[in-house]
């Protein structure tokens, strides 16, 4: 399984060689959340925050029974709710849990400037390490998926880190731990993608939910988290799941051709003014003609 | 020359012309040195491959901390600047000529070369470009300094913002490249006249001739 060392594969604003890229020693890890069975007990919320070793927090009351408004900075993990009434009157609670995706195609990495702030593991975890976060917050303006969360006091970003610490030790999240109805799993990404599948055709076959499907979005290569959906086509109903997430043009803009672009102009412009120099000197003072009579 | 020589230190030695006051240069080298620790933190978030620059200065999340701040300094520069050589700066006809003879200037093809009063076209371009740039820097890296208080929908806002203080800074850096180059290799003695203030009148008569003959009262 997913157990044993983490092995780098990526690093954020990193300019020389990245340890474990392009190796595959291990198996990509999956947490599957099957939101057709969440019951909405919270319980992913409070093993999420005693595992962290965050205090519990004072919720904020909006008619549902969500916890709070977002997701923040020291509450990684959120089960989104949204009362839903279909084209036929039938009412349905959606769940969501909400929490970083570890996109394979992560846009907070991509974005981050700071040399190993954010860090890729071969099984797929995206981890901040917010010894070398500068809390410029790029990650967020990268993330597709609204999950980095800033905290003003020291100026770091912060986010669900899918337990690395459990996860490098042979455990699995302490969201899945706690999870009571077994609508959370964890464990190979092969292994969770066909045990979702199978769920998807079960709820297609078997139920009303036609459209039921997995969410694995492409457009950031897949994520390594990964929702049975009841409803394939409509994400955004589970509390603003985007329909097709990517990294935005603007940082994929920034970080590649503008850079390069960027950088070939500097290097330009200095062996420019070098080669200025070589071939035609510096300009030489003409003598100052012999003043008329009369002026100073 | 001026008759309060006497009163300032670097006091010009005879045949020398003031080029820049007191007042000038310290306005210049405020503005130059905070666009120059601005410059190495920027280039530093910019690319990985000089994120050693922040290092250098005091280590990353410092340099985050202060290149906003110490560009608020660079844009009372910059205004401060803009009090003093608004006028000295405006294009004129005889900077579109320079313009238009550039080659002969970068060739240092005398005969052909360009006149150029206290400021030449070259300069002028450099100071707008360095004041639109300024702003430009200003609007979006306000966006940069406070994104967390953009809401989520406008997030959007924020990858343009990057993109534009990006596009800015490095339009900047083109003629700063050029500036420095010009200051410290190309054109001998500009240095000393920016520190000390002073040029020798051959100097001048070479370099700005029509400044040279309105200074000298050779012409009005």
């Amino acid at each position: 399984m997913a157990n044993g060392p983490l092995q780098i594969k990526a690093i954020s604003g990193h300019a020389g060689t990245v340890p474990g890229k392009n190796t595959s020693r291990d198996y990509d890890v999956c947490k599957l959340i099957d939101v057709t069975t969440c019951i909405g007990c919270k319980a992913c919320e409070v093993a999420c925050l005693e595992w962290n070793g965050y205090p519990f927090r004072e919720t904020v009351f909006d008619n549902t029974y969500q916890t709070m408004p977002d997701t923040a900075w020291n509450y990684y993990n959120l089960i989104r709710f949204n009362e839903f009434t279909d084209e036929n009157g039938n009412f349905s609670w959606l769940m969501r849990k909400d929490q970083c995706m570890h996109c394979a195609d992560p846009g907070c990495l991509r974005a981050c400037p700071s040399d190993g702030a954010i860090v890729q593991y071969t099984n797929g975890i995206v981890d901040f390490q917010q010894d070398y976060c500068i809390g410029c917050q790029y990650c967020v303006t990268g993330c597709p998926f609204n999950i980095p969360k800033f905290n003003p006091t020291t100026k770091k970003v912060h986010k669900c880190t899918l337990c690395s610490d459990r996860v490098g030790a042979g455990l699995e999240p302490a969201c899945i731990k706690a999870c009571p109805t077994g609508c959370l799993h964890f464990g190979t990404k092969d292994d969770m993608k066909d045990l979702a599948e199978t769920r998807a055709a079960q709820l297609r076959e078997h139920t009303s939910h036609k459209d039921a499907g997995v969410y694995d979005p492409p457009g950031v290569s897949g994520t390594h988290v990964i929702y049975v959906l009841h409803d394939i086509n409509h994400p955004e109903r589970y509390g603003g799941l985007p329909k097709d997430p990517h990294v935005p043009w603007m940082v994929r803009i920034w970080k590649g051709p503008l850079k390069w672009v960027g950088n070939f102009a500097m290097a330009a412009g200095i062996i420019g003014v070098a080669a200025h120099y070589l071939r035609f000197g510096p300009k030489e003072v003409e003598p100052e003609p012999a003043p008329k009579a009369g002026v100073k | 020359m001026s008759t309060t020589a006497a009163t300032v230190h670097h006091a010009p030695h005879a045949g020398e012309l003031q080029r820049y006051t007191f007042h000038e240069r310290v306005m210049h080298w405020f503005s130059g040195l905070t666009y120059l620790y601005c410059l190495s933190t920027g280039l530093a978030f910019y690319s990985p491959h000089l994120f050693w620059l922040a290092y250098m200065l005091g280590g990353a999340p410092t340099s985050r901390f202060w290149h906003p701040i110490v560009a608020i300094g660079f844009i009372i520069g910059t205004l401060w600047m803009h009090s003093l050589w608004r006028r000295d700066m405006e294009m004129t006809d005889i900077d579109k000529r320079w313009l238009d003879q550039t080659e002969a200037y970068i060739t240092n093809d005398e005969e052909h070369s360009p006149l150029s009063d206290r400021f030449n076209g070259g300069q002028k371009l450099y100071y707008w470009l360095m004041y639109y740039g300024a702003f430009l820097l200003l609007l979006s890296g306000l966006f940069l300094w406070f994104p967390e208080y953009i809401p989520r929908q406008y997030a959007w806002v924020r990858g343009i913002m990057i993109l534009l203080h990006e596009i800015a800074a490095l339009a900047t850096i083109g003629g700063f490249i050029i500036h420095v180059y010009m200051g410290v290799f190309m054109v001998p003695h500009s240095m000393t006249a920016i520190t000390t203030g002073y040029v020798t009148r051959a100097w001048a008569w070479t370099h700005h001739r029509l400044w040279y003959l309105r200074v000298t009262g050779q012409k009005e």
